[in-house]
């Protein structure tokens, strides 16, 4: 059968067939795949730059986040090696560098200066002590707002509101006669869109998860605060169809002026200050993601990060080009030609520390938010995990995304948000169960 | 059906199928609109239907970010490779079922068909583990291989269909006259047949090319189609449609346009043996 | 008629065909099954051995499970009733005489060459946003508010999408079907003093029994397993997870191929169940 198909197609097709072969010996083309990000597509019209530096070659495989993470985790796990390097997150590289499937980057150049990494990046992109994935970016999460809404609503943000001053504002700020939102916030099903946003809200509401035994923990009061705050201000003072929203709606919203104050990854910052982009850019203030007084504040952590899966033959170009592409270097070529406010942030120490990028309006507001998130430490009451907005176990993506699924039909009134809440309990414990931690 | 008819009935007709064909080209059509409009523009209230300032700006920043060339070839060589392929094999099997039946005849046809509702998604695994084995991973020979095997039952009964149309007689005569099995097949089914094998080429294309499952999960760089193309468009960041409409009309044109010109082709063989 | 000869001839001209697609179905299908008995979790070390059916009984009892089959089942049968319904009206009228006939057909199978992602993403994005979307704004020009189809009629939105891409295919068949018609009887029966629901009850209808089957058949085994629809649009939320989305959320969320084999396995019964019952159907319609 093997045979036979071979030869027959083989024969018949072997005209048609692109080579995928690459006979230079020094000069290497590296495949990579990324996600759609702003920063990642700027990369890539840099990618000149790094041509020119060391003459390897890049081909890029963009694609939208959903189908990116399906791609590569589908290449890692079988180690199919379609891809020499991957755009990976803190939820996958201590799981992958446990399993041995990415390749330490401990041994990069001393040019490289991987202790000038920000300690809370390169803690999450390592597993015991050895770094898997170097960030591109980092982000926390945090408010921006409409100051001239604000002042509107005769009311005024302090550096580090609480949840129910958040309402408040929230609900003075609407104004649906002129399309005005108070708020908006992600409610998308997914664990990296409005699972990652409600999981970081629990948090600062003293909910988790698990217990110290991997029970799930959605039975509890703290978890029916956080779903009931959440929808009744979002039903208040939010857009309409929010349970459909993710980053790049609410981002859209935002930037449109369609939203009073959204509370989402740091990075987005960039964007709505952006004039070519964003109708609000001069009108935008930023303040820390919310609390509700119980010591943990509503912020997450992540970073898209550079990784080199095991087995590739081109490792050593692929370092290079890790080095590039995280290292200062990139920083300063791209302050170069678009500005500071353009680079990649949340990665480097340097960065914050440099006198031209501390003029850009939310590098303090980024870097404090980033210095307050705590992954080994994130809940009020004690957990077995590490994470914040997810825990950093192999099953979390499958759960998390079918609570989010229940939370989502939740908030657009298919169910109520005891019954959404129910149902995560269930099958939470159910997978629990499956993968053996009961 | 022709009958004698009244102006005013024409017009009629005409309205309503004009009414209704325009309502269902719609969004197609605003699509390719709204990829000429500013992103401000193509959220604007009220929607803006001519009357606006046409730019190719969206045009230009879609082809800096990704090559398109590059995956419409891969697209035409897939959709293409698979399709030729997938006729090679599906004549002769076709001929057989069509002119010497036996017993198992439509059980085979029916279990043919029944292939094709495998879930892709259950067996993306051994699939891809297989490919791993083979060295097909990203490369157009795999891809055309999976597409050639799924499209293949509808090729094998689609053909099946024309070749039964075809009176057993002809047939008869040229072995009488001593023809071969080969330039039975070659010289005079085919020629009969021209018309259901060009619409079977055309629906395959079609379908191979507007695969998205198998062409995204088995491709990286080296052959990756136009569903790739698109799938780094869905959700860029901040105002899109704009440009997520160019995209999208860039992966659909060609297609369209093979599609329009050969309708006439595609109608007329696209029947399954749906009349009698 | 047939000799012997060409009898073997025929069959040999069968084998690549069947074998193809007899190793195309048995290969994976292999694997799946071996996979579905074992506890297979890529993430943890990989296969840990043999389960024997806790698989089965676990995707089975996941409170997703039998929602999942409804959904399907509903997906598919409201698609195919949408595009039966209107592919008859339509083809009748397109039947007519008119003026630009061959550009009106053009309009109508246009969405057939759309790519199901991209359409997913204009209906999804251009159309049914709720803020930004074309809809919102004709339901505000109207003074109403806007509908947020994904959310509070997400079913409904996904069997419309699926509709507009599949009704050009049913209306095609169906045209060819109608041509075919017997001009003189329908004039007969006309004479007769025949009405026009009678006419089509009773001459139109029949006729195109066969061409309405073979809609059916065709629809089903593609609308089974549409996937990309749903994962840009709902992304699985608001009951539109339909089986196969189950198992990709499965096998490549959860990373439990175990799990998600099983999955599969119950996708290949629930097809061949309906394939059984449609060819019952098709069996008698068609004579293949």
């Amino acid at each position: 059968m093997k045979y036979l198909t071979r030869t027959l197609l083989g024969a018949a097709v072997a005209s048609l067939m692109a080579s995928t072969a690459n006979a230079d010996g020094h000069a290497k083309t590296l495949t990579i795949a990324t996600v759609n990000n702003g920063d990642m597509i700027r990369m890539q019209k840099y990618t000149d730059d790094f041509t020119k530096k060391t003459g390897h070659k890049v081909e890029w495989v963009t694609l939208e986040e959903n189908v990116l993470r399906q791609r590569v985790t589908t290449d890692i796990t079988t180690k199919g090696g379609a891809f020499d390097i991957m755009t990976i997150g803190m939820y996958e590289t201590p799981i992958w560098g446990k399993n041995g499937w990415l390749v330490s980057l401990n041994d990069l150049s001393a040019e490289y200066n991987a202790d000038d990494i920000l300690p809370a990046m390169r803690g999450g992109l390592s597993y015991e002590g050895t770094m898997y994935a170097a960030p591109f970016y980092g982000e926390s999460s945090m408010i921006m707002y409409r100051s001239d809404l604000m002042e509107k609503a005769g009311m005024e943000m302090p550096e580090a509101p609480t949840w129910d001053f958040i309402a408040k504002a929230a609900a003075a700020m609407t104004d649906r006669g002129n399309e005005i939102n108070g708020i908006c916030l992600r409610g998308k099903a997914g664990w990296g869109e409005g699972g990652a946003f409600i999981t970081a809200m629990s948090n600062s509401f003293g909910a988790r998860w698990f217990d110290e035994n991997w029970n799930a923990q959605f039975d509890t009061k703290e978890w029916a605060d956080t779903l009931n705050f959440y929808k009744s201000m979002m039903d208040a003072s939010g857009p309409p169809g929010y349970a459909t929203n993710g980053f790049n709606e609410n981002l859209s919203l935002f930037q449109q002026g369609k939203c009073g104050m959204w509370i989402d990854a740091t990075v987005a910052a960039s964007f709505v200050t952006n004039p070519n982009d964003s109708t609000v850019a001069d009108k935008v203030g930023f303040a820390l993601a919310p609390d509700t007084g119980l010591g943990k504040r509503s912020n997450w952590l992540w970073a898209w990060a550079l990784a080199i899966p095991a087995g590739t033959q081109k490792a050593d170009a692929a370092k290079e080009f890790i080095e590039w592409a995280t290292g200062t270097g990139y920083i300063e070529l791209v302050a170069a030609k678009e500005g500071w406010a353009n680079v990649p942030p949340g990665a480097r120490t340097s960065l914050y520390e440099n006198p031209e990028y501390k003029k850009v309006p939310f590098a303090k507001m980024t870097l404090d938010s980033i210095l307050s998130a705590d992954p080994t430490n994130s809940t009020v009451k004690p957990s077995p995990y590490v994470g914040i907005q997810f825990a950093a176990i192999p099953e979390f993506a499958g759960i998390a995304t079918d609570v989010s699924q229940e939370f989502s039909a939740a908030y657009a009134g298919q169910q109520t948000v005891e019954e959404a809440l129910a149902k995560a309990q269930a099958l939470t414990n159910d997978a629990m169960e499956a993968a053996g931690y009961k | 059906m022709a009958r004698a008819i009244t102006n005013e009935r024409k017009i009629i007709n005409t309205v309503a199928a004009w009414g209704i064909g325009l309502l269902i080209f719609f969004p197609i059509l605003w699509t390719i609109l709204t990829s000429f409009k500013t992103e401000a523009q193509a959220i604007n209230d009220p929607p803006l239907f001519l009357f606006f300032d046409w730019t190719l700006e969206n045009y230009a920043v879609v082809q800096e970010r990704s090559n398109y060339g590059r995956f419409l070839w891969n697209s035409i060589f897939i959709a293409g490779g698979s399709t030729l392929l997938g006729v090679i094999i599906a004549i002769p099997a076709a001929w057989s079922m069509a002119f010497v039946p036996s017993k198992r005849t439509k059980d085979i046809l029916l279990w043919m068909l029944s292939t094709k509702m495998l879930p892709a998604v259950g067996v993306l695994y051994p699939i891809y583990l297989l490919f791993i084995q083979f060295g097909l991973l990203d490369s157009i020979l795999g891809l055309t291989i999976v597409l050639m095997l799924i499209n293949l039952p509808i090729m094998v009964w689609m053909l099946y269909t024309y070749f039964r149309e075809i009176p057993g007689e002809i047939l008869e005569a040229a072995r009488m006259d001593g023809a071969t099995l080969r330039s039975e097949i070659l010289y005079v089914l085919t020629p009969m047949a021209i018309p259901g094998i060009a619409s079977t080429l055309l629906l395959n294309f079609i379908l191979a090319w507007n695969e998205a499952f198998w062409t995204l999960n088995l491709t990286a760089a080296q052959a990756a189609p136009l569903t790739a193309f698109i799938a780094s468009y869905s959700s860029p960041e901040g105002l899109f449609y704009a440009k997520l409409s160019a995209a999208s009309t860039m992966a659909i044109l060609p297609i369209l346009i093979l599609g329009w010109f050969s309708q006439k082709q595609l109608v007329r063989g696209l029947t399954f043996g749906a009349v009698k | 008629m047939a000799t012997q000869n060409s009898r073997s001839a025929a069959r040999l001209m069968l084998a690549p065909a069947v074998i193809l697609l007899l190793g195309w179905m048995l290969v994976p299908l292999t694997m799946t099954l071996w996979f579905s008995f074992r506890k297979y979790l890529p993430l943890r070390g990989g296969d840990q051995g043999w389960v024997g059916f806790d698989n089965y009984v676990r995707f089975v009892s996941s409170s997703s499970f039998w929602p999942s089959v409804q959904t399907t089942l509903i997906i598919v049968g409201g698609v195919l009733v949408i595009t039966v319904v209107f592919g008859i009206l339509l083809a009748l009228l397109l039947d007519q005489p008119m003026w630009g006939q061959g550009i009106v057909r053009i309009l109508v199978i246009a969405p057939f060459f759309v790519m199901p992602t991209v359409s997913a993403l204009v209906w999804k994005n251009i159309f049914m946003d709720p803020v930004n979307g074309l809809f919102a704004h004709l339901w505000k020009f109207f003074g109403a508010t806007p509908i947020e189809w994904l959310s509070q009629a997400s079913v409904q939105s996904i069997i419309m999408i699926v509709s507009w891409q599949w009704l050009p295919f049913a209306t095609l068949i169906l045209l060819t079907a109608v041509q075919s018609l017997d001009g003189e009887q329908l004039e007969a029966s006309e004479m007769d003093g025949a009405k026009p629901l009678q006419r089509f009850g009773y001459i139109i209808l029949p006729h195109l029994a066969r061409a309405i089957t073979i809609v059916v058949l065709i629809q089903t085994i593609f609308l089974l397993s549409i996937f990309a629809e749903i994962f840009v649009t709902t992304g699985g939320a608001f009951g539109t997870k339909t089986l196969s989305y189950l198992i990709f959320q499965r096998v490549l969320e959860s990373q439990n191929i175990g799990l998600g084999s099983a999955g599969g396995i119950y996708a290949v019964i629930l097809a061949n169940i309906v394939a059984i019952f449609l060819m019952r159907i098709v069996g008698k319609n068609l004579d293949a």
